[in-house]
């Protein structure tokens, strides 16, 4: 994945900010209880909705064992088509690969449709280095792009600014991107909205290159498809000469009667809109209409890695719908950020570990990211268990051991013994409670418990004890 | 009827009075107790923080202190859901079929909600996590709340929320953690109720620690207390 986010601190800490900034939690819990109701209502409407979401599960389940054979169908068909077809085993080939393609145009400016996979591989970063500028449309990526911040939510990029913040950004940033904010913006949600309108409309009519992700492509016809709700995808995707689309390979759905399912499940579960407003798909290139040069990257960057592993490939499945994100206590709490990845959240911290591998300190701290509430499984419109897939990270960062685990690990077996042995934990329980009168109220070590909580009482016996006395 | 007992370590150890409350509950439903002295820890700690071969020897445990009982009683969701959705991935298929959370086996087995019990008190109820998705409690333990003489109910908002305690999470991730059951504790506090019930202790530890923090006026309480309070024994 992308290397801005590398040396991030673990979760914990990054989380700190967060948890106490009282205007950002103010921000996010008004956010995602306002979506997360109204996806519960829209998907509520659909009486088959238990059995949509198994034939997304076992669609993609499907497609994953059967990758190299969709993937193969799907190159002939873009191929027959008029595309030129790529294959990037990770970041650097596929930055590699699309900048040496714009390049090829002479162009240096390239508009961008939302994509989670060009986020990943840090493409801007990296066309900035050649002297590319990309230029992001859809509103809140231009939010995060002009505030020169970081997305927190993977639908609502800038779900961490509010409106006086945003108007604050146009104002300031605009102009040294090209039209500026007209004078006395106010923080009206369509005052923003126009200005954006403005600003973007100037570089659509004059782009040659688009750059786009897809979220789904359909192997038997060469067809990428991508869900947007304002309009500027659908510019991107028509209006430049040659349009380059970097994909995920685990994107690929064999037909069209499986994107059905989807067409479904996907806008209930992330906008919560029956129908999704903006619905784009294109095959190749035609004469009369749109992009001349259609270029698709398929982008592996971790997920061959991920799909051998039994318990965490299911985290493929993922449409990225956020819909795991707004249910999350921990997300609500912690902000996007934290989790070091454009990819947050519950999906965030499953697949940013199995995708970068379980080595930084970000990284190994993320399955433990979780209460393992279970409202992301709930919710979840491809069934992806995500607390079963925390629960076997966690098995692995164990099982690889580290510096943090070692005393943790100690601390387990010593328990570990004494719980094999009841009569050992008897007189453990013996001790600690004829004693209790001696324990400091806070005992040493006990600190990320008491600096919000009390501690439990020790009680006079134990239940063991009680029995043993009233019982037997 | 004859039940097995798993008190669990957490109120053997912290919370007896919950383990003495389920014993008489159930004794006054006519329900003859046993407390097989082997047990411990069902090894939900172990097992939650990644330590999978650390959980092997408490679940062989387990299954063999609980042999042989048809009906093995928890007081405790977590622990509940842990035996019946993990038990069988080390080979353990018995004891899961044979367990029941407590409010689960006085609803589904005993088929009472009028357990006769009197606390003439206000209560909200937060339904942890595990009795909610893992085991699907549902309305049980309002059911026999609402059955309790003089008790009034009250409806506790964004019930359904996690309280943040989550095992090893409340301390790996204490701030999270914190602000969790803060938000639990405002919306426990809004209703007004004098205790905020639950059917985990683990939860309740948590969530109790912070209403103690905070000199709040409501206390935490485990559905077992409340259940085994009486007119000739009242718990408050
Ligand atoms: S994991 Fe499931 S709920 Fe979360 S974004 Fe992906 S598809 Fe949506």
């Amino acid at each position: 994945m992308s290397g801005t986010y590398l040396g991030m601190p673990s979760f914990p800490k990054a989380a700190k900010d967060a948890v106490h900034n009282v205007t950002l939690r103010a921000n996010l819990r008004h956010a995602t209880h306002t979506i997360r109701d109204k996806r519960a209502k829209a998907v509520a409407e659909l009486e088959d909705w238990a059995l949509l979401r198994e034939a997304g599960k076992q669609i993609k389940d499907h497609t994953l064992r059967h990758l190299d054979r969709y993937l193969e169908q799907l190159e002939s068909a873009v191929t027959a088509a008029g595309g030129t077809v790529h294959w990037a085993a990770d970041a650097e080939e596929a930055n590699r690969i699309v900048a040496d393609l714009v390049k090829a145009t002479g162009e240096s400016e390239v508009v961008k449709v939302k994509s989670m996979a060009t986020q990943e591989i840090g493409l801007n970063e990296a066309l900035k280095a050649e002297g590319i500028s990309a230029y992001e449309t859809d509103l809140a990526e231009l939010i995060v792009q002009l505030g020169d911040d970081r997305p927190s939510h993977i639908l609502v990029p800038a779900i961490h600014r509010n409106r006086a913040e945003i108007r604050d950004i146009f104002e300031r940033k605009m102009g040294s991107w090209g039209r500026p904010a007209p004078d006395g913006l106010s923080d009206s949600p369509a005052e923003l909205a126009e200005a954006a309108r403005l600003h973007l409309r100037e570089k659509f009519l004059r782009a040659k290159v688009g750059i786009s992700g897809a979220n789904f492509m359909v192997a038997e016809t060469g067809t990428l498809v991508v869900f947007e709700s304002e309009g500027n995808g659908r510019m991107c995707l028509t209006l430049p000469e040659t349009l380059i689309s970097v994909v995920g390979i685990e994107k690929v759905v064999p037909g069209w009667r499986d994107l059905e399912v989807f067409l479904q499940t996907l806008p209930r579960s992330s906008t919560a809109e029956r129908m999704n407003p903006y619905t784009s798909m294109w095959t190749g290139t035609a004469d009369a209409d749109g992009p001349r040069t259609f270029h698709l990257v398929l982008l592996d960057n971790g997920r061959t890695g991920t799909l051998a592993d039994e318990v965490g490939r299911q985290a493929l499945r993922c449409i990225r719908c956020s819909a795991c994100l707004n249910v999350c206590p921990v997300y609500e709490r912690a902000g996007g950020h934290a989790y070091g990845s454009v990819y947050p959240g519950p999906i965030g911290a499953i697949l940013s570990p199995q995708l970068r591998g379980i080595q930084s300190e970000i990284d190994v701290s993320l399955p433990y990211a979780s209460s393992l509430c279970g409202a992301c499984y709930e919710v979840c419109p491809v069934a992806i268990d995500i607390p079963e897939v925390l629960l076997h990270l966690r098995e692995k960062v164990v099982d690889q051991g580290g510096k943090g685990h070692r005393l943790e690990k100690t601390a387990i077996k010593a328990a570990g013994w004494i719980l094999d042995h009841p009569a050992a934990l008897a007189a453990v329980e013996k001790t600690a409670s004829g004693t209790r009168g001696l324990h400091p109220g806070r005992p040493p070590g006990a600190g990320a418990w008491t600096a919000d909580r009390e501690l439990p009482e020790l009680p006079a016996q134990s239940f063991r004890d009680w029995w043993k006395k009233n019982r037997t | 009827m004859r039940v097995a007992l798993f008190v669990t370590c957490v109120n053997d150890a912290l919370y007896p009075a919950t383990g003495i409350a389920t014993v008489r509950l159930l004794e006054r439903l006519g329900v003859v107790v046993d407390f097989p002295a082997a047990q411990t820890c069902c090894g939900q700690p172990q097992f939650n923080t990644g330590y999978r071969r650390e959980t092997v020897p408490l679940v062989r445990r387990t299954a063999r202190a609980f042999e042989g009982y048809e009906y093995v009683v928890i007081p405790s969701g977590s622990c509940a859901a842990m035996v019946r959705e993990h038990y069988p991935k080390f080979g353990e298929t018995a004891l899961p079929a044979r367990t029941y959370e407590l409010t689960e086996f006085l609803v589904d087995v005993l088929g009472v909600t009028d357990v006769g019990a009197y606390f003439p008190h206000t209560v909200t109820y937060h339904p942890s996590c595990h009795g909610l998705r893992s085991l699907g409690l549902g309305e049980r333990p309002r059911r026999l709340l609402e059955a309790v003489k003089g008790l009034e109910l009250r409806e506790l908002p964004g019930a359904e929320e996690c309280c943040g305690f989550g095992g090893t999470f409340a301390v790996k991730n204490s701030d999270v953690s914190a602000a969790m059951g803060q938000d639990k504790v405002r919306g426990a506090a809004s209703t007004g109720a004098d205790v905020l019930c639950g059917a985990d202790n683990s939860c309740l530890m948590h969530i109790g620690g912070i209403l103690r923090r905070q000199d709040a006026p409501q206390r935490a309480l485990h559905i077992a207390d409340i259940l085994a309070s009486t007119e000739e024994e009242p718990l408050l």
